[in-house]
């Protein structure tokens, strides 16, 4: 139903990414939550910023584009890194062919 | 009474957010009929009997329009037994035809080869089979004779048809939770998942609480046991109590009642849940102007219980970060004060409150029960009273025969 996704030590920033086409993303008072249709995985986005970061990821070419795009300051990029690798792991986002 | 709507962190830790509740569930139950064909002795519901205002097809077709609207990805479906509803079959696929997967909770009583056959060839359907022993002899006693034989008999149809990742529901009794491993081993057998939830005192449960529900020491056991095997165990979170017992179990450590979980009940009454059946804890009704969505983002009670609880006995415990409490049905239904311990407090505040209440407590009881009010094929023996055997025959060939 989905294709794989690559193994989270291979989550590469340089790379376009996009929220995974079975994925739904609801938004909450705290951020959203993301649910895969295909493998029922449940996961939170904890703050806004990475609400619209998921949201935009299509539109940039690359993961690194999207954290500049949004705004995340420099300091905080590594937890963002961490954070979409952590959903790619369970992947919520997937990399755009 | 209009509530005060306190105000949210920003950041934190997620369980500090879901105190403050969220825009839709993240799990709801949802019990499609009060009707079912056992009678087992805890049933957090009191079902038996067809409730006449049950939600009709199309009603129940609006609640699931409802759900897809506010991206409730899934909802826990049961009852009573939702099976024996003869749209069932129509409601699942409607459901699923809307982004609303379903997991549902029976006791397999029409889970037979065809059935099995069409629930393996669905997507987005996951089935609980409830189980209470790991053996008929301990089953039995709870849930009625023969229904550990339809429960296994729906295992095999299950596994016979190619399903995959199906789960055994155990409510965790004195009498069972020394099965755990047997319990694995039996689901092993089937390819299937164990899922082991806490009997709460709610329903017909209130009735056998206390005979039923694990000792201290048993509840020492089944934490040991979870932290051992814990990865491979479903528990819907609801053995956070124990969690006071040191090391926090996995998941949710927190009583979601109106704030992440609630219930809808049959005839479309919203409680904040699956265990809180009482006028005390219903915040409205789907039928109502405004649907579902209202209720749960607008009902008086789902604010209130939307806070962080900042007072009672509990807050000065050094433990009241692990278990927040415990569960609030528990002390509800046992007529505890709710801001005080757990019932079955690991650190014993539970026991010696229990103690404490007074001589002439009346506990409150569910407004409701749909229990058979008459006998019923084999019916639990747990309560002493006389099995009625399930066919003429179990007892002797010639039983009842009009002969002659």
């Amino acid at each position: 139903m989905t294709p794989a996704a690559p193994a989270a030590d291979a989550f590469d920033p340089a790379l376009p990414w996009r929220r995974a086409r079975s994925v739904a993303l609801r938004p909450e008072p705290f951020g959203a939550l993301v649910y895969h249709f295909g493998n029922r995985k449940l996961s939170f986005l904890k703050s806004k910023t990475l609400v619209s970061v998921v949201e935009t990821l299509a539109d940039h070419p690359s993961a690194d584009a999207t954290l500049v795009a949004c705004g995340v300051p420099e300091v905080q990029r590594p937890a963002y890194v961490k954070a979409l690798a952590d959903l790619a792991r369970s992947q919520m986002i997937e990399v755009r062919a | 009474m209009t509530a005060v709507v306190p105000q949210r962190p920003t950041g934190g830790r997620l369980v500090d957010q879901f105190e403050y509740g969220l825009d839709a569930p993240i799990c709801l139950t949802w019990e499609l009929t009060y009707a079912c064909n056992l009678a087992c002795v805890h049933c957090l519901s009191s079902s038996g009997r067809r409730d006449p205002r049950e939600l009709s097809t199309a009603e129940a077709e609006g609640v699931i329009d409802e759900l897809q609207r506010m991206q409730v990805f899934y909802v826990n479906v049961g009852g009573g037994e939702p099976t024996v509803r003869p749209d069932f079959w129509h409601l699942l696929d409607y459901a699923i035809g809307h982004d609303v997967g379903v997991k549902f909770s029976t006791n397999g009583v029409k889970l037979n080869r065809e059935r099995a056959r069409q629930l393996a060839a669905t997507d987005y359907v996951d089935v609980q089979i409830s189980l209470d022993g790991a053996t008929a002899e301990v089953n039995d006693r709870v849930r009625g004779t023969g229904s550990f034989a339809t429960a296994v008999t729906a295992l095999e149809n299950l596994a016979e048809a190619g399903m995959k990742d199906f789960k055994v529901s155990v409510v965790v009794t004195r009498e069972n939770v020394g099965q755990l491993d047997e319990f694995r081993a039996l689901t092993d057998r089937y390819g299937a998942q164990l899922r082991i939830t806490r009997l709460r005192p709610s329903g017909r449960g209130a009735d056998v609480w206390d005979q039923l529900h694990p000792t201290q020491a048993q509840q020492r056991e089944l934490y040991s046991w979870l932290l051992a095997n814990g990865d491979r165990v479903l528990t819907g979170d609801s053995f956070f109590h124990l969690s006071a017992y040191g090391e926090a179990l996995p998941g949710l450590n927190l009583c979601g009642a109106g704030r992440v979980v609630c219930l809808i009940d049959p005839v479309g009454d919203v409680y904040a849940c699956p265990f809180a059946i009482h006028e005390q804890f219903l915040a409205g009704n789907v039928r109502g102007e405004g649907g579902f969505q209202r209720v749960w983002q607008q009902s008086d009670l789902f604010q209130e219980l939307r806070s962080p609880q900042t007072g009672g006995a509990c807050t000065k415990c050094a433990h009241f970060d692990a278990c927040r409490g415990g569960c609030m049905a528990a002390k509800f239904f046992t007529g505890l004060p709710l801001d005080g311990p757990d019932p079955e407090c690991v650190q014993g505040y539970g026991e010696s409150a229990l103690a404490a209440r007074d001589l002439d407590l009346v506990k409150p009881k569910s407004h409701l029960d749909h229990s058979h009010t008459g006998p019923v094929r084999g019916q639990p023996t747990l309560l002493g009273m006389p099995a009625i055997p399930a066919k003429i025959c179990d007892e002797s060939p010639l039983a009842g025969a009009q002969l002659g």
